[in-house]
């Protein structure tokens, strides 16, 4: 029964063909097509050794299959989903496109951009200037088609071969021709579509868009300020002409969302299932108004000094001045309209307490579950829970603490948090460590494999500013010792392994 | 759900949380007659109320017909009818007034203002009255011109209206086609550039288009959302709990156990009684946990497992009998009557956190169609109160049996709700609310189960022996002091008698 590879392969029980254990361990038989909606799932004939927890077999009378690596929430789609932006260049779709697939990637859909100046910058690899738009130069337009087919035949490898569920089409897509070539596509592949058009004709919006990310970009590199500015408003002149918008009437049976200046006013048309709402329910939060995004935990607790994971315990001595200086970071800050939100548990209220501001409790902000392993050291889990400890170094991201969480499914915890820090402005959010680093992957785009190692030491203040398509983030270490709570994952993690190897990388504690 | 103000039991400072809406918020329908906007209003509310927002609707045609006794005809609506006119804005003004005081006195957080709101002179003196009054203003405006949809609102609801009680249908049909008319006139639709300061949502031919303007915050964000995800495409959902389990028979709540015979029973049951409804496209949900998922294995139907609708956690009181739980937290035991809804167990969860969780699922379901939904009693009675307009005090104390399947049906202004019992026995869980007071009462409360558990044993086994084992284990419960075996027997009889 022990592990040999990891595979995230859920098998239907009514898919199963027989289980049974031999010397080597135990094998489970699958049908060929368990390639379901709803699961993830690779094509396997033959037997096959699966982990312990890669099951839903609960005819298995081994009662060791606990752990389970479900998502928690089911994927609800079937057809991969093509988004298609639709706008003037410096519309935001970039912006857009990109703060998209960072969000759908986090809540657990497989998602890829698709920029076609990136290909078109691959193909031509001198830009010149406007002219390379003008809508009377033929090569121009040759190579542009060009590069368009090869996105959408990369858009079909991702979605056929590499996993993926939504792509986002980054591009123009102003004329009616360009859009109905990319449904009939579509369709001719089962792939259901969503236009995200974003019209604007704020001349201060576009002139700043221009500035943060046109000036900056590689077609400009060799030239000043000014002279990016206005070959770039020559460029949109030439997409002005044969832009055509989403149509009330000639558009009525597409799916879509139309975004007015920014977010003030949004038509939606026709949202055909459960990712599109989600997506629109997305983009109709999100804003630009600039703000800053506070993270940090709660000060040094009581359980932290013993090495214990878990708990509800109060602040250490430590902890309290953390909170202390806390307070005096924040006031010199001088932020305006600071929100300020904790968990439900002592550690982070305490630690709101002394910043002497209102503040709002998330149960959804309270630290990941451990399960039968709350309040234990790593030493005691070691001892007492040797195998789960080992299948948490295998796949953090996905191990379920017994009777607890996963990773996985505090990411789904925390999407309303996120949904909510996307509409407020500036927040200071006080919770804990796995806490944290979900947050903090969503706003860094990080991997779910990285995310259960991102670093987030005690008495440390992370300030995220939005800025371009990312986010610039600020390290402040208030100057108050604590504890080290990261766990390294260690480099042997068979579950045969010796107590030391596994013990390797705790950190040390009290 | 940004509601982390929750009265939770644990030590914090309660004043110090802020509630993320500040002011309260008036929702204000707009539509000509007939375009669902009491559906609309009726159905947001109980959304709203569910998730913990309180939330009032105040319907002008209520106030009018208060007021106006008999209804004769359209003619009441003609806009040259001066008197009608006068009392119609009379009739608003008074709701205004009820909405002032619910909002400001009595704690409501948000009142929806069900009324046709076609000008835009009414909807000036509606901003202005809420401005006046620190309250939000939201529009939800319905615009449908599709005859067949129109015609079936008709049908559903306003043939059988207080207003229409002594006319045929046709007759009805008629004067209520020209009192549409009346309004037709002066119908000034949400303008996109007059009203663009203004927030809304335009909902265009039940759904298919949205319009939405400048929503100004959270609550307004949720609303859109929801309205966004609803339809009136006619279909059924159907709640039940997973089959008997093992846990369940023993008497003990919480954890995660396999099903007992008659639990897997009762699935091939449920089985057959999907097959023989014959319900296109049918989802079949379920839990992460063990009993609903064997549960589902018998329905032949690929299903969804979301971990949102596992069982209430109970905490430390995982797997414990309520003898047990009365014995080792009687303090804690006693907390959880006084406060059901509210009462979180020690390292669990309460019925309030359940509710949060839930939310993703209605959402889901709302936009689904038929629907089986395979899950626990806690979980199924969350559903329920949202499904039946249920008040938090209400919800931990509906009865959700085992073996028995609820077919909820959408029609008119609420859901019509069949109960079907699936002829397998098992244990009743139901604990019922027990009556104010302490010690002894709740001791009282205590046996209801175990009484329970030994009536559906002793049908179907041998009794004596059985009830003789378990008679002790309540006996001590009652009165730990007492050995006397006489007093034993006497007790005995009479717990006979209440079986």
């Amino acid at each position: 029964m022990y592990l040999t590879q990891l595979s995230c392969v859920v098998v239907p029980p009514s898919l199963l063909k027989c289980v049974y254990t031999n010397d080597e361990g135990l094998w489970i038989r699958a049908s060929a097509d368990c390639n379901q909606a709803g699961f993830r799932v690779e094509v396997e004939p033959q037997a096959r050794r699966f982990t312990m927890h890669s099951h839903q077999a609960l005819q298995v009378p081994v009662s060791p299959l606990q752990t389970s690596r479900r998502s928690s929430v089911p994927q609800l789609t079937n057809s991969p989903t093509l988004i298609v932006m639709v706008g003037l260049p410096a519309r935001g779709k970039t912006y857009i496109s990109k703060k998209l697939t960072r969000y759908l990637n986090w809540i657990g859909f497989p998602t890829k951009v698709f920029n076609l100046g990136q290909y078109r910058r691959d193909a031509v690899q001198t830009y010149k200037n406007f002219e390379f738009f003008r809508q009377d130069n033929k090569e121009a337009m040759q190579i542009r088609k060009a590069c368009a087919s090869n996105a959408l035949k990369d858009i079909c490898i991702y979605f056929s071969k590499e996993n993926g569920q939504v792509a986002v089409f980054d591009a123009t897509n102003t004329t009616r021709e360009r859009r109905v070539s990319i449904v009939s596509f579509a369709k001719e592949k089962g792939y259901k579509v969503f236009f995200v058009e974003s019209i604007c004709d704020d001349p201060d919006i576009i002139a700043q868009n221009i500035t943060e990310v046109k000036v900056s970009s590689p077609d400009y590199v060799n030239c000043d300020k000014e002279e990016a500015l206005a070959d770039f408003l020559k460029r949109i002149e030439c997409y002005k002409q044969t832009y055509v918008p989403l149509d009330d009437e000639k558009d009525r049976n597409l799916s879509y969302i139309k975004i007015f200046d920014v977010g003030s006013r949004y038509l939606v048309n026709r949202v055909q299932d459960h990712i599109q709402s989600r997506i629109v329910y997305y983009l109709m939060n999100i804003h630009v108004t600039p703000r800053s995004i506070y993270l940090t935990r709660h000060g040094e607790s009581e359980l932290n000094l013993l090495g214990r994971i878990g708990g509800d315990s109060g602040l250490s001595p430590r902890g309290h001045k953390y909170a202390a200086s806390l307070g005096s970071f924040l006031k010199g800050q001088n932020i305006k309209d600071l929100k300020v939100w904790t968990s439900h548990m002592k550690r982070t209220i305490q630690t709101a307490e002394h910043l002497g501001v209102p503040y709002e409790q998330w149960k959804a902000l309270n630290e990941i579950d451990a399960g039968v392993c709350e309040e234990l050291t790593y030493e005691e889990i070691q001892e007492k829970h040797p195998e789960e400890f080992a299948l948490r170094d295998q796949d953090k991201y996905r191990y379920r603490y017994p009777k607890g969480e996963s990773y996985e499914d505090l990411v789904h915890r925390l999407e309303p948090v996120i949904m909510e820090l996307e509409r407020q402005e500036n927040v200071l959010v006080v919770c804990h460590q796995a806490v944290m680093r979900c947050l903090l992957a969503y706003l860094l785009d990080k991997t779910s494999d990285e995310l259960p190692y991102l670093k987030c030491p005690l008495h440390t203040v992370l300030r995220l500013t939005p800025v371009a398509y990312g986010c610039k983030m600020e390290n402040i270490f208030l100057n108050v010792e604590a504890v080290n709570t990261h766990r390294e994952r260690p480099v042997n993690v068979d579950v045969t392994r010796d107590p030391a190897e596994a013990l390797k990388t705790i950190p040390d504690h009290f | 759900m940004m509601r982390g103000s929750s009265r939770s039991k644990s030590t914090q400072n309660l004043d110090r949380t802020v509630c993320m809406t500040n002011c309260p918020t008036l929702i204000v329908t707009v539509g000509l007659p007939a375009r669902g906007k009491t559906y609309i209003s009726k159905k947001l509310t109980r959304y709203l109320n569910w998730i913990g927002v309180p939330t009032r609707e105040f319907n002008v045609g209520q106030y009018r017909r208060e007021c106006v006794k008999i209804y004769k005809s359209f003619e009441f609506f003609r806009p040259d009818n001066e008197e009608g006119l006068k009392i119609r804005q009379q009739c608003a003004s008074a709701a205004l007034n009820d909405v002032r005081q619910y909002l400001a006195d009595e704690g409501g957080q948000v009142a929806v203002f069900d009324a046709t709101n076609t000008t835009r002179e009414r909807r000036q003196t509606i901003t202005a009255f809420a401005e006046q009054n620190g309250f939000k203003v939201f529009f939800v405006e319905s615009v449908c011109e599709d005859p067949v949809v129109i015609a079936e609102n008709i049908v559903q609801v306003k043939l059988g209206s207080p207003d229409y009680m002594n006319c045929n249908t046709e007759e009805a049909m008629e004067d209520f086609k020209k009192r549409i008319e009346c309004y037709e006139n002066s119908y000034e639709t949400l303008d996109e550039v007059w009203d663009r300061h203004l927030s809304y949502i335009k909902i265009i031919d039940v759904g298919r288009r949205y319009l939405v303007n400048q929503v100004q915050d959270h609550i307004q964000s949720r609303i859109v959302y929801y309205l966004m995800n609803i339809h009136i495409t006619p279909r059924s959902i159907y709640l039940c709990r997973h089959g008997e389990s093992d846990l369940n028979v023993k008497g003990c709540i919480g954890g995660d156990s396999g099903l007992s015979p008659r639990g897997r029973e009762f699935a091939k049951y449920l089985g057959k009684f999907i097959e023989s409804q014959d319900i296109s496209d049918l989802k079949v949900w379920t839990s992460q946990m063990k009993r609903t998922i064997q549960t589902a294995e018998a329905v032949s139907v690929p299903y969804e497992q979301w971990k949102a609708l596992n069982e209430i956690d109970a905490g430390v009181c995982e797997e414990m009998m309520y003898e047990e739980i009365q014995q080792h937290y009687p303090l804690e035991f006693a907390l959880r009557d006084q406060d059901k809804y509210r009462y979180r167990y020690p390292k669990g969860e309460s019925y309030e956190d359940l509710v949060q969780r839930l939310e993703p699922v209605i959402m889901e379901l709302e936009r689904q169609e038929n629907v089986l939904v395979i899950c626990h009693q806690a979980v199924m009675r969350c559903l329920l109160a949202y499904f039946l307009d249920k008040t938090a005090e209400e919800l931990p104390y509906l009865k959700c049996p085992l073996h028995t399947v609820l077919k909820l049906t959408p029609v008119a202004y609420g859901c019509k709700v069949e109960s079907i019992f699936l002829n397998v026995d098992a244990v009743n869980t139901h604990r019922d609310r027990p009556e104010v007071g302490i010690s002894t009462k709740t001791h009282r409360n205590v046996v209801a189960p175990v009484i329970n558990i030994i009536r559906n044993i002793s049908l179907t086994n041998d009794g004596a022996a059985l009830v003789s084992h378990f008679l002790p284990v309540f006996f001590y419960t009652l009165f730990p002091d007492l050995g006397d075996a006489c007093t034993l027997l006497f007790f005995a009889n009479d717990l006979m008698q209440m079986m």
